[in-house]
């Protein structure tokens, strides 16, 4: 065996471990405490891994859940057991960070089919006794929320001082708002939309296509035949980490410069850095992440559209909302775009709601809200002081009832 | 943006300012159409407790605006108006944007639709300086508070406070109260009759109803 096959094993059993034991926080609901998901199921056993930091107030108030995107995780604010990695938002969740925990109880979940710990494809399913495979049913935005609010009755967390995410976050922001409107207090949305777009769903089917192609996917059996779709996962991850970045950060990181070399070499080998960067970028995919549940998620965001359920009119999905928002884009994110989140601002606006819209300037496309984006840690930061004066929150360097 | 520059030091209030915000009731739910860095939103949160909501053109001001605690959106009077319902607001406020704006009559009506009242400052091109710069240099006029030369202006469509009050009538708008400001933002404290006004202020804010 070489040493690469000795990390990828090892990668293999870890990343096993941790879907079904996972290091953090876990939630176990029995049978009887089934999950109804849209598609008429009911899922049950079922679990959910989640990360916690800070401390809940006595009221219960200060509570702040953070959604993550397709491939993140609940590892928010803390070391991925998996990757070794610093938590993927540690910029924005943390101590004196615009989400500061010194403030706030930040809840951070495993999405329902992730990898991670909370039940997804690679789950044992309790009536086979092998992962579930395809045998999972498909899962919907809604039913991330769901699982979500299930944790927080769990957790006896009646109502949200805020929402946050970003991208698939961002929807999950949305969903919360739109399903238990009262039980959220502050929404924010990131480089989000209300549907995802035919180009989006485009994408997510390469990427899709690129996985079942694999014969080691074997119709979703791979675990229990003991291999892994590697390349077919690694090209739908290189496919869609292109989606992410702009023609502007390619250009300036990659331009057209070689790969340790002087000169083309007239084959197919990586000659150009870009190509390099994304053939890392797959293959480091591969370790942490479950094909299965790329399929499984990704169809969560593809089935996601809003304003579905009230006759396809966004306005309506917003009426009465009491929610505060703050709508984020920026302006190089071409998979998001502003005019995604223009929608969702006009729709609010028709229900005559409070809402807040910043388009950030930033040439680092979709994955700006993962970054160091100065201006966004402002906005943010702005908006949840504003809203904790409101809710009457002691915000960060004030005391409970001080105003300035 | 800032298209009339009333000048004032950090922490000093606007004179328009406090006049629109006197006529604010408390706790009213208002629309600040042209919020610029938030500071009229943030004196009427601050004082009159308002449920405030911005629109404001720059995306600069907005960030500003949102970072202080402030639910503003990026967006124009011109276009972003018709979102809203009916009677949305128990105040809407147009401050010094009404010049600049591509249909000032419809931004006005959109206005009185979304408004229960509407606040509407604006300056007055019949001030008596830029009568005289007109008359007797024929150019057109340029003050310190209307600093803009003809070519680079932002203010397209110019009124006088006569304009303005024919304008009102003509959408069934009732004139509740009206304050002539000065340049400075002063309050004009005579009580004359419209023409002196609209030959001594520099700028003015009108209290409607529809």
């Amino acid at each position: 065996m070489s040493a690469d096959t000795v990390n990828s094993a090892a990668a293999e059993n870890l990343k096993a471990s941790e879907s079904e034991t996972p290091s953090s926080k876990l939630a176990r609901f029995s049978a009887d405490e089934a999950l109804e998901l849209d598609s008429g199921v009911r899922l049950g056993p079922w679990q959910i891994a989640y990360e916690t930091y800070g401390e809940l107030n006595a009221d219960r108030t200060n509570a702040v859940v953070v959604c993550h995107a397709l491939t993140g995780d609940q590892y928010a604010a803390s070391t991925n057991p998996v990757t070794g990695k610093p938590g993927w938002w540690s910029l924005m969740v943390g101590p004196g960070r615009p989400i500061d925990t010194n403030h706030y109880f930040v809840i951070c979940a495993n999405v329902l089919g992730g990898c991670l710990g909370t039940t997804g494809p690679a789950t044992l399913n309790p009536e086979t006794g092998v992962p579930y495979g395809l045998d999972l049913p498909v899962v919907t935005i809604r039913d991330i929320v769901r699982a979500q609010a299930r944790l927080l009755d769990h957790l006896q967390i009646d109502t949200l001082f805020a929402v946050i995410g970003g991208s698939m976050g961002g929807m999950q922001v949305l969903q919360w708002a739109v399903s238990y409107p009262d039980r959220v207090f502050a929404a924010v949305p990131i480089a989000a939309a209300a549907r995802h777009t035919s180009q989006n769903i485009a994408f997510h089917e390469v990427g899709r296509q690129a996985i079942m192609a694999d014969p080691d996917w074997r119709g979703g059996n791979y675990i229990q035949e003991g291999v892994r779709p590697t390349k077919g996962l690694a090209i739908a991850r290189m496919a869609a980490h292109v989606t992410y970045m702009s023609d502007e950060s390619l250009h300036q990181k990659f331009g057209r410069n070689l790969q340790d070399r002087d000169h083309l070499t007239f084959g197919f080998d990586a000659d150009f850095q870009i190509e390099s960067y994304l053939r890392h970028q797959g293959m480091t995919f591969v370790d942490r992440f479950d094909a299965n549940s790329y399929l499984y998620v990704t169809r969560a965001m593809d089935y996601f559209d809003l304003a579905q359920e009230f006759g396809g009119s966004l306005p309506n999905a917003f009426k009465n909302t009491r929610t505060r928002f703050c709508v984020m884009s920026f302006t190089s994110d071409w998979l998001f775009p502003t005019s995604e989140s223009r929608r969702i601002v006009k729709a609010l606006n028709a229900a005559a709601a409070n809402v807040s819209f910043v388009e950030i300037e930033s040439d680092r496309g979709h994955d700006a809200f993962l970054l160091d984006v100065p201006e966004m840690f402002q906005t943010i930061n702005g908006f949840i002081t504003g809203a904790a004066r409101v809710r009457g929150l002691p915000a960060p360097g004030e005391t409970a009832g001080s105003r300035p | 943006m800032n298209l009339s520059p009333t000048r004032t030091g950090p922490g000093e209030i606007r004179g328009d300012h406090k006049v629109v915000a006197s006529l604010v009731p408390h706790g009213a739910r208002v629309l600040d159409i042209g919020s610029e860095d938030g500071a009229l939103l943030d004196l009427l949160t601050r004082e009159r407790q308002v449920d405030g909501r911005g629109i404001e053109l720059s995306q600069e001001g907005v960030n500003r605006c949102v970072a202080r605690g402030l639910s503003v959106i990026q967006g124009d009077a011109d276009t972003d108006l018709f979102d809203y319902p009916d009677r949305a607001f128990d105040v809407a406020i147009l401050s010094q944007t009404l010049q600049a704006t591509r249909e000032p009559k419809r931004v006005m009506s959109e206005l009185l639709r979304i408004g229960k009242e509407v606040i509407v400052s604006i300056p007055n091109f019949a001030h008596w300086r830029n009568r005289a710069q007109l008359l007797f240099r024929g150019s057109m006029p340029v003050t310190k508070y209307l600093p803009y030369e003809w070519y680079d202006t932002p203010n397209i469509h110019f009124c006088s406070l006569r304009d303005f009050v024919a304008l009102c009538h003509e959408l069934d708008a009732d004139v509740e109260k009206a304050v002539a400001l000065s340049g400075k933002g002063n309050k004009i404290p005579v009580n004359a009759p419209w023409w002196v006004w609209n030959l001594v202020a520099e700028q003015a804010v009108f209290l409607l109803k529809r």
